[in-house]
Order: structure tokens, then C-alpha cells, then sequence
């Protein structure tokens, strides 16, 4: 059973920081694809 | 604050610098006793009493109170308000220099200042609400000190750095609403865990909610309040298209205030529907409840919907006072009023002097800044040299 | 050093990596989680507490805690009522228990070591675990000393060392960890004379507990306190009178404190996602309003302008062609006038050549004259007719 997640408070531990790092991923992601997405506006 | 214009103008002995003075002698002598005595020695906070007033007013109140940074720059430049650009400079400054100071104040309460980054670079606790508070407000703080720079770039005449920072304005804006939203909400959540501690009126799942809106009346009504002292105390700071603007800026947000503080109103109706609170509201706190809502809540909000209908500027300033205090009434009532509601009387908090007294010190620091940057920087009026491009 | 270690696993940490490396989470986020198997805990009956206070004594022993004000021994502290404080890991409480009769009831307070901490949750550096044999440990080299904690508490245990002015730490009762750890008793257990502490496998202290309901229900209250509450302790209580007699609070609830905040926190990313993509929207259509303005006035100003000079041009054109049509009347009246002239002159010419002629051939051609005289005559009654 080593090595499981047995309580809440640890699955959320592990999500949330998972979640944290989508977080920081998205928000470089956000302006870059708005770039990408209207470059070739005039 | 009367004597502003003398106190610029030559004389140091002014009325206002010597109370000034005195608070920030008393308030580094509290320093000391602080760092040396520890917190025991200067505060009333107790084992049943975590948090004091250094959370409940100066991180709470401090934060909701400058949220007119994110509202105004979402206005102007989100929301395309161009007529509120004067009001932009003022308000992102005031923000600015709140959250510094909120920081500045958490290094008194907290036992070891210098580990405040530990959450980031350590060993972060991301099941925290406190967490996710401390990562927005330090990258708000960052991202209010890029926003100001240009104000201060403009003053130091490096016009090549300041066209770099204009130019991340709407990246700057958005990213700051985004937080906002985020540390704004989660200030009102850090209580959510709780539920045992804080009275049924005031707890709710809809505390994250209550406190996002009740920032957004806080940054319109603290705009027009700043707005209204400013005009009183550096009405020879201004140029014209702030003074031109700023009757509309008042009646402006004055509207949206009135508009908001109903929808406040409502969802904290629908507060005592969802969680079944009806019967609370005939008790003793029932009483200081209603005193909030109808005081604080339905009050201003009427009252601002008069000042906008009727075009009365002086109504809707003297509105914005009274909705700043209700934030603060409220910020209070959750933190230290109604938040162990359940103990007896003597194990409830009570500020010490010193914890008044290190509060005043940090709001004074905070106006003599604000003095000295529209005293000497482009905040009230826009640089010559840089009048064209916004 | 040890603070690099934890460095590196906070950053690890940080990075998802190490939990997901170190612990899996196997189900979905439905799953009901059951704590740590065979995790120990204590059931405290407070029905057998005589309030002798040897459990405090051995609990300062045991953490090397400063000796206290009074003496263990002395009783008299029990008039008041007590709460943990930083030596004070433990504290043994009286209570006049009104629902029989006034009777002395006296109660063990300390950490209740939930299954699902409330510190733990709240804690933002992560000062606390629940450790895999039931203890909440508290890890002092990364307390920031912001008290979350404390506020989070439903029990209101953690304690803060307000007189420190650079070191303080959040102190609590331990469980006894590193003694547990090496197969021994909590001091507080080990030293309890009449057997109110139990020490044993959380399960099989329930069933203990239940038992002894079972065997004297007529004594014991039918409820196992910490059971359910704020999803379960590893701290147990069982007692003979109401527990809301003894200063423990029967209005928790069960839901486990990170449950509490999970709604809030599950916003969060949910705000970071949606929130730049409604602004940007706001933005980019506040934007396109502008420039429709913008562009509108623009077609305006530009039919405004054609207008006119379309207008200007017609007026030109207008003023052209009339000066065209009288130069052309003009230059037909000089042509006319021309001709007329140019005519007349002609005819006067003829005229006067044919006066010549007449003269010339007056004598010798005077039946022509009579001949052209008539005709005058001719032509003039024609007329008058």
C-alpha cells in the first residue's frame, strides 16, 4: 500500500500542485496564442 | 492634510508633518519592541486569537480598499472607458502603494518575515488558500510596480524604457484582472475552512463571491474618495484633461458602484436563502448584521443612485466615504467581530495600543509616499513630453 | 544540508513531480479516501478519567517541555478552565456535568490528530503531515509563523510562542511520533494509572470503544466522539455524560477540512482558463466597436465630402456650360452679325452696281425702267391684299 494516496488531503496536495503548473503553463500560453491567432491582422 | 500645499511649499512644521512625525517615531519604537519582545509584546493576539487587526485591517481592508487599480485599468483599457484614462495613473498608484504596504504590515505579523518566500521556493502548500493569496499578491505587487513604472520613467526622463512598459499595457491589465479576481476571492475563502469559528450570517460558501464583489464597490467607491481628497489637497497638481474628466469619472463610477452594491445585496440575500439563515437575523447578531446590510449596503447604494440621477457629485463623494467604511465594517466583522462569536468574552480579541498604533503607522507611511510621488511625478497630469501617445 | 534536500523536493514539489513520482493517485477525484490503514490512535474514556494529571507530568518529561508554574501535583489548577499553550501540550480539564447532577467530570485535551488535518490543509508551506502511523507532525524549519493554522483548527489546539520574537514556533501535542516510531507508548498513555488511555490500531480501537458501549449502555453515551467529526480523529473519545458538557463542540459536522476548501480552490484554475479569454474578448470587441466608429465616421466624412464635391463639380460643370452656350450664342450672334453684314454689304454693292448700270443704260434702255416700275406696283398690291 506504499507509495498510494490514502487521505484527501494528499490528493489534493498532488492535484493542486499539478493544477498550479497548468496554471503557470496557460498563462504563458494565453498572449502567445493571441499573437499567433492575430498576426496576420492588419 | 489641509497644510499640504505650505508643506510642499517650504515649511516643515506644519500641523500634519508633526503628527505625522510622531506616528512614525511611536511606530518605529514598536518596531523595536516587536522584533525584540516578540509578537506577545506589543499585541492582544492569543492562542484563540491567531489573526488581529494587522490581518483584519491592514491585509484585509488594505487589499479590498486598492482594488481601484484593477477596476479602473479594466475600464479604461479593457472595457475601452477612454473617458476614465486620467483616472488610471492615480489609482494604480494608490494600489501600488496598498499592496506594498500590505506587505510591509505582514512582515509584523508573521513570525518569520524572512521565510515568506519559503511557500514559493521551499516547500509550497498548494492545498492552501493562503498559498494561492501569497502567490497573487506577490505577482500583483510585480505586476502594479510595471503598471506605475511609466509615471516614474516619464519623472526620471528614460523614454526608451517607458515605451517598452506602455507597451505591455493591455498583457499588464488583463494579467492583473486575472489575479485579482483570484487573491480578491481567496481572501474571502481563507475562511471557508472555519465554518466552526465564524458566525452562520457572515460564514457562506459564497464568502470567495461576496468578497471579489464587494472589492470591485470597494476600488469604484475608493477611486471617487481618493478622487474627492486629491482634488482637495493637490488641485494645483492637476492639468486639465483631469480636471475635465474628473466629474465624469465620479458620476461614472458612482453609477457602476450603485449597480454593483444591488447586486451585492442580492447575492447576500440569496446568502441567507441558500444556507437557511432567516432565523439568525432576530438574535443580537442578526441586529449587527442588518446594521451592515441596510447601513452599509442598501444605504450607499441608494445613495449613489441618487448622486448618478441627479448628476450630484458631492452626493456621490461623500457616498464613497460611507461605502468605504462599510468594506471595512464588513472586512472587521468577518475577521475579528463575528469570527469566534462562540467564545466567552474574555477570550476575545481586543487591538492593543501598539497594534493600533503600528496600523497607523503603516497608513501614514503610505500617505507620505503618495505625497511625495504626486508632489514630484506625472500621476495627476500627463507629462509634456509624452502628452500625444496613450 | 538538509535545507538543500528539502529545497530540491520542494521544488520537486512544485514541479508535481515528486508526488506523482513518490505517491499515485490511483482513482478519480470521487474516490473516497480512508486514511491510512492500520494508522494508531488513542480512546480516551472519559468516564474512567480521575483528573490525577500524571498524564501531563509525563507528557513534559517526554517533550522536555519547561517545568511548569505549579506542580502536577497540584489540583488546584483545575478550578479554571485551560487550553493547550506552548508548554502545555496537554491539559486536563474539570467539568460539573449538569445533566448528572453536577457530577466532576474531568477531560484529556490535546491534538485529535484528524484524519484529514485542517492545519495540514491550510498550511501553505506544507509544515504538516499526517504521517502513515497517525501522528500530525509539524516540521518547524519551514514555519513562516502566519497562524493559518490555528485559525483553521476546529478544535483549537495549536499554540504559538507569542513571546519569541525571532524563533517562534506552533507547538502541539506530537503523538508521541518518535516514540511510536520505535514501537513504545505516548507518555501520556504509558502514565495514565487508570487505563482512560488506550493505545492501540485506530480500528481496533473503535471496536473497543463500541464494545464498551455495548457492555453498559446505561453508563456510556452512544456515540463515539471523533468517529465522524470533521471526518474522523485518531484521537477517540468515549464518555458518560453529553460531550457538549465537556467543552467539545457536537456542531463540526463531518466533512473533513480540505473538502471545505476544495470548492474554492477547484475556481482557481477554472478563473486562470476562462478569465483571459472573456477579457481579451471584452477587449477585442470594445476594440472593433472603436474601429466601426472610427470607420463609420471616416465614410461619412467621406460621403460628406464627395457630396460637396460632386455638388461643386455639377455647379462647375453648370457654370462651364453656360459659359460655353453663351460664348457659342455669342460667337453664332458674331458670325450672324458677320454675315449680315458681309450680306448687306453685298446687296449694297449690287445695288449700287445696278444704279451704275441704270445710269449707263438710261438713255439708250428707257423701256426697261416703266418695265421694273411696274413690278413695284405689282408687289405692293400683293401686300395691301
Amino acid at each position: 500500500m506504499e507509495g498510494q494516496i490514502v487521505t484527501l488531503q494528499d490528493f489534493m496536495y498532488s492535484t493542486k500542485s499539478i493544477t498550479y503548473l497548468v496554471i503557470v503553463a496557460a498563462l504563458i500560453l494565453f498572449p502567445i496564442f493571441w499573437r499567433f491567432l492575430t498576426s496576420r491582422d492588419e | 492634510m489641509s497644510d499640504t500645499k505650505t508643506a510642499t511649499g517650504g515649511t516643515l512644521l506644519t500641523p500634519f508633518n508633526m503628527v505625522a512625525g510622531l506616528i512614525l517615531l511611536v511606530g518605529s519604537v514598536i518596531t523595536v519592541l516587536r522584533f525584540t519582545g516578540g509578537l506577545g509584546a506589543v499585541s492582544n493576539l492569543s492562542d484563540y486569537n491567531p489573526w488581529g487587526l494587522w490581518i483584519g485591517f491592514d491585509l484585509l481592508v488594505g487589499v479590498a480598499l486598492a482594488a481601484g487599480g484593477f477596476v479602473t485599468s479594466a475600464a479604461c483599457y479593457i472595457f475601452g472607458l477612454k473617458r476614465y484614462h486620467s483616472a488610471v495613473r492615480p489609482a494604480i498608484l494608490t494600489a501600488f502603494l496598498g499592496y506594498a504596504l500590505v506587505v510591509f504590515a505582514l512582515h509584523y505579523d508573521v513570525g518569520r518575515p524572512w521565510r515568506l518566500p519559503y511557500p514559493f521556493i521551499v516547500q509550497p502548500g498548494t492545498t492552501s488558500l493562503l498559498f494561492e493569496v501569497g502567490a497573487c499578491v506577490a505577482l500583483y505587487l510585480t505586476v502594479l510596480f510595471i503598471e506605475y513604472t511609466p509615471a516614474a520613467l516619464e519623472w526620471l526622463g528614460l523614454k526608451r524604457a517607458r515605451s517598452i512598459v506602455v507597451k505591455l499595457t493591455l498583457l499588464l491589465t488583463i494579467f492583473g484582472v486575472v489575479l485579482s479576481t483570484l487573491h480578491q476571492s481567496s481572501l474571502g475563502a481563507l475562511y471557508l475552512i472555519a465554518p466552526s469559528k465564524l458566525h452562520p450570517l457572515w460564514y457562506s460558501g459564497y464568502l470567495p463571491v461576496y468578497f471579489f464583489i464587494s472589492a470591485i464597490i470597494a476600488g469604484l467607491s475608493m477611486v471617487i474618495f481618493e478622487g474627492s481628497l486629491a482634488h482637495k489637497h493637490f488641485h494645483d497638481k492637476m492639468d486639465e484633461t483631469h480636471l475635465a474628466e474628473a466629474d465624469g469619472v465620479t458620476l461614472g463610477f458612482g453609477k457602476a458602484a450603485a449597480f454593483v452594491l444591488f447586486g451585492y445585496f442580492v447575492i447576500k440575500v440569496i446568502g441567507l436563502a441558500v444556507d437557511n439563515n432567516w432565523h439568525y437575523l432576530t438574535t443580537g447578531w442578526g441586529v449587527w448584521y442588518l446594521f451592515e446590510i441596510v447601513g452599509f449596503v442598501l444605504l450607499p447604494c441608494y445613495l449613489y443612485a441618487i448622486g448618478a440621477r441627479d448628476k450630484n457629485v458631492k452626493l456621490i463623494r461623500r457616498t464613497s466615504g460611507l461605502a468605504v467604511l462599510g468594506i471595512v465594517l464588513n472586512r472587521l466583522n468577518i475577521s475579528l467581530i463575528a469570527f469566534n462569536y462562540h467564545l466567552p468574552s474574555s477570550e476575545r480579541y481586543v487591538p492593543h495600543w501598539m497594534e493600533i498604533g503600528i496600523t497607523l503607522f503603516v497608513v501614514t507611511i503610505g500617505v507620505l509616499v503618495y505625497r511625495f510621488i504626486v508632489t514630484h511625478m506625472p500621476i495627476l497630469y500627463e507629462h509634456p513630453d509624452f502628452k500625444e501617445d496613450h | 544540508m538538509a535545507i538543500t534536500r528539502r529545497k530540491f523536493l520542494g521544488w520537486m514539489g512544485a514541479a508535481g513531480v515528486g508526488v506523482t513520482v513518490g505517491k499515485t493517485a490511483q482513482a478519480a477525484s470521487n474516490k473516497h479516501f480512508t486514511g491510512h490503514p492500520d494508522s494508531m490512535g488513542v480512546l480516551h474514556d472519559i468516564a474512567r478519567c480521575v483528573g490525577c494529571r500524571s498524564c501531563e507530568a509525563a507528557c513534559n518529561t517526554v517533550n522536555q517541555l519547561p517545568p511548569p508554574e505549579a506542580s502536577f501535583k497540584d489540583l488546584t489548577v483545575l478550578d479554571r478552565k485551560r487550553r493547550t499553550t506552548p508548554p502545555e501540550y496537554t491539559v486536563v480539564n474539570r467539568y460539573d456535568a449538569t445533566s448528572a447532577g453536577s457530577k466532576q467530570i474531568y477531560r484529556k485535551n490535546q491534538c485529535n490528530h484528524c484524519l484529514e488535518p485542517a492545519c495540514a490543509s491550510a498550511c501553505f508551506v506544507k509544515a504538516f503531515t499526517k504521517s502513515a502511523e497517525g501522528a500530525v507532525i509539524y516540521d518547524e524549519t519551514v514555519c513562516v509563523g502566519c497562524r493559518y493554522c490555528m485559525v483553521a483548527c476546529p478544535f483549537e489546539i495549536p499554540t504559538y510562542e507569542y513571546d519569541k520574537a525571532l524563533t517562534p514556533r506552533v507547538t502541539k501535542c506530537t503523538m508521541c511520533h518518535p516514540l511510536v516510531q520505535e514501537g513504545k507508548l505516548p507518555g501520556c498513555v504509558e502514565a495514565c494509572p487508570t487505563e482512560a488511555l488506550s493505545f492501540g490500531k485506530r480500528d481496533d480501537l473503535l471496536k473497543i470503544a463500541r464494545e464498551r458501549i455495548r457492555k453498559d449502555p446505561d453508563n456510556y453515551i452512544d456515540h463515539i466522539y471523533g468517529e465522524q467529526e470533521m471526518g474522523g480523529t485518531s484521537w477517540l473519545y468515549i464518555s458518560n455524560v453529553p460531550f457538549k458538557e465537556l467543552g467539545m463542540r457536537e456542531d463540526l459536522g463531518i466533512t473533513p477540512a480540505p473538502a471545505l476548501t476544495a470548492g474554492a480552490l477547484g475556481a482557481v484554475p477554472i478563473v486562470v482558463g476562462l478569465w483571459p479569454v472573456l477579457l481579451t474578448g471584452i477587449y477585442a470587441i470594445s476594440q472593433r466597436k472603436d474601429k466601426v466608429a472610427e470607420e463609420e465616421q471616416a465614410l461619412a466624412v467621406a460621403a460628406a465630402q464627395q457630396a460637396t464635391q460632386e455638388k461643386a463639380a455639377a455647379e462647375l460643370k453648370k457654370t462651364l456650360e453656360m459659359k460655353e452656350k453663351e460664348k457659342e450664342t455669342a460667337i453664332n450672334m458674331a458670325v450672324k452679325k458677320a454675315l449680315d453684314e458681309a450680306a448687306k454689304a453685298q446687296e449694297e454693292a449690287a445695288q449700287a452696281e445696278e444704279a451704275a448700270q441704270a445710269q449707263e443704260a438710261a438713255a439708250p434702255a428707257g423701256e426697261a425702267a416703266p418695265e421694273a416700275q411696274d413690278d413695284k406696283d405689282q408687289k405692293q398690291t400683293e401686300e395691301d391684299s
